[in-house]
């Protein structure tokens, strides 16, 4: 199970970064997603797969007979989930600004601000 | 007491509340952000001067005993890092009071601002590393959209080049959070810091190290992650530009620092010696690309850039003088910089113009506004008896006794060409003869306006000049604060308590 989710996190980063390599700032938009995602699935996998119980004691217990699962690093992807959403909704609005004062269709076309 | 270290934290997130809750009252929003910048001001000092004794102020939130549940710890360097982010914040309250035009009040600067100051301080304070992260995305989010704030195109296209590689960097900052929660099994920082002294995989533990390297190098703007940086901060108004500069990078340079004393000391001659390199290469780049530039803003923007090079540097050196060095730095340069942002507003805010070829004249017209230029760009490049001066010597002398001969070389020399692009500005607008078609002194500035603008600047040019005559009292603090820097096993003690192993 660790290999496919090796497998998908990197094909997420490879896709994430390549998206962000376009001209289109939609793909952008896509590619950043793509890479948050790519993380979420990291700290999933890196937190350790085990088939555990939940980590709630029943009534009565005082220890888990069986090691549970980690609540741990789902409570911190779900975090990171709703913050990249948040960033997300934000980066959408930006370019649809951008593209209804600038024409910004193509990220080629903000270069003068560089230097 | 009790409650102490979240105060820098909740006054900020109270006052975008009540700025938020009187929208269209903008007198309310003027005082409420100065008020609130004051307080922050006041639990800053009295943290420091808390900290400064030997304590480290610790609040368990909920009452959840570490490292299980969400720490506040502020040592003596985050006590540092808030109050001068607390007096930054005071200095761009009280000049966006008189210099930012009505329509982006009207849009939310203050509540942004308030929010933005909540984040900083909130990373100031973390003491888990994911809480460090969440700050992170609450200062950006709020900075993203002062960045973009009734942008015209400009500042759109620098937003977006901003925002996206914040967010990559965002995202390498998460993945060597994973990593090292698979290593560890913690994510408290003094928990890691007790963890990572222990036997752990040298290889994946530098995998995460190297992630951490490029999640913060990138929002600190380090060589070579640094081109977002001249792209996206001359573009939105003087205060924000100014408040910027003097704390955004400063929270990347600040967590690097956090991460790189207390978890990543497995393996400091390959880590460490990547930030060295990478500090020189900050240091020469920015100062190269600032030697381009004919625009106030953007000469200074790109200057943020090397002067991140030598905090960089004295991290990278890692002994005790050189920290030493590194507190100095950070306290002599978040000022300046700051202030020097203000006075280029200021210029415009009079000749309605950034670039060096369309002023001049100002110091026959205005000597006052050109003493107050002079001082603060004297001391960025290192002049005595003025405070950046003081601070690049210390890092020297550190540099030299660590033998490190290149790194040292290339500070000088940067030292050298800070000096000739500040030489630019002043000889560009200050002592040159206005060009024919130079613009008038803008008609609409009243005696009065223009007063209120230079109060925030002469505040900080005092406390420039301050640092340099007190330069001791200032060094022996930073010693202080490195010992405790370097010296990791107090704060552990303090997060963790007595039975923390």
């Amino acid at each position: 199970m660790e290999v496919v989710l090796a497998i998908v996190t990197g094909t997420l980063y490879a896709g994430g970064i390549y998206l962000m390599m376009r001209r289109n700032p939609v793909q952008l938009i896509i590619g950043l997603c793509l890479l948050s995602h790519g993380s979420h699935l990291l700290i999933f996998a890196a937190a350790g797969l085990r088939q555990g119980g939940a980590p709630i004691l029943s009534k009565g217990r005082q220890y888990f007979t069986a090691l549970p699962a980690d609540p741990l690093p789902q409570a911190l992807i779900l975090t990171a989930i709703v913050i990249s959403f948040a960033v997300t909704a934000f980066v959408l609005a930006l370019l649809l600004r951008a593209f209804e004062r600038a024409q910004i269709d193509d990220i080629d076309g903000m270069k003068e601000t560089d230097t | 007491m009790m409650l102490l270290p979240a105060l820098p934290i909740l006054f900020p997130l109270l006052g975008g509340i009540l700025c938020m809750l009187f929208r269209c009252s903008l007198a309310f929003q003027k005082t409420c952000a100065i008020i609130i910048s004051i307080l922050m001001l006041a639990v800053s000092g009295t943290l420091l001067g808390l900290t400064s004794g030997g304590v480290i102020a610790v609040l368990h939130v909920g009452g959840w005993a570490a490292p299980y549940g969400i720490v506040l710890a502020i040592d003596m360097f985050s006590a540092v890092m808030l109050t001068l982010g607390a007096l930054v914040a005071l200095a761009v309250s009280v000049y966006a009071c008189s210099d930012l035009d009505e329509g982006r009040i009207r849009s939310g600067f203050f509540p942004l601002l308030l929010i933005m100051m909540m984040g900083v301080n909130g990373a100031f304070a973390a003491g888990d590393l994911f809480n460090l992260y969440v700050w992170f995305e609450v200062l950006l989010t709020a900075s993203f959209t002062l960045l973009a704030l009734d942008g015209e195109a400009p500042q759109l296209k620098g937003a977006i080049k901003y925002v996206a590689l914040n967010l990559l960097s965002s995202a390498f900052f998460l993945a060597g959070i994973g990593i090292l929660y698979g290593i560890a099994g913690t994510l408290n920082m003094a928990h890691l810091a007790v963890v990572m002294a222990q036997d752990v995989p040298d290889g994946l533990a530098t995998a995460a190290a190297v992630m951490f390297i490029m999640g913060f190098g990138i929002k600190a703007g380090m060589f070579p992650l640094f081109f977002w940086l001249p792209a996206s901060y001359p573009t939105p108004p003087a205060a924000v530009s100014a408040i910027f500069s003097g704390l955004l990078t400063k929270v990347g340079v600040y967590s690097l620092v956090r991460v790189f004393t207390l978890i990543f000391c497995h393996d400091t001659s390959f880590t460490h010696g990547l930030l060295l390199v990478g500090a020189g290469f900050t240091m020469l780049s920015g100062v190269l690309a600032a030697a381009a530039q004919h625009e106030i803003r953007r000469i200074l923007a790109v200057h943020i850039v090397s002067q991140i090079g030598y905090i960089i540097m004295g991290l990278g050196l890692f002994t005790p003088l050189a920290m030493a060095g590194m507190v100095f730095f950070l306290i002599h340069v978040i000022i300046v910089k700051a202030n020097l942002f203000l006075v280029a507003g200021a210029i415009r805010k009079l000749k309605g113009s950034y670039e060096l070829d369309r002023l001049g004249g100002l110091y026959r017209d205005h000597t006052g506004l050109a003493i107050l230029f002079l001082i603060p760009a004297m001391s960025l490049s290192g002049l005595p008896p003025l405070s950046g001066f003081f601070a690049k010597l210390v890092l020297i002398v550190a540099g030299i006794r660590a033998e490190s001969w290149v790194v040292v070389a290339v500070a000088l020399a940067v030292s050298l060409l800070t000096l000739y692009s500040m030489t630019k500005i002043w000889a560009g607008s200050f002592w040159k003869d206005p060009p024919a078609d130079a613009p008038a002194d803008n008609p609409e500035l009243i005696q009065g306006a223009w007063r209120r603008l230079l109060v925030p600047i002469i505040g900080l040019t005092t406390l420039t000049l301050y640092i340099g005559a007190g330069a001791g009292t200032v060094f022996h603090f930073s010693e202080a604060t490195a010992e405790q820097l370097l010296d990791p096993a107090c704060y552990i003690k303090a997060v963790l308590g007595g039975d923390g192993s």
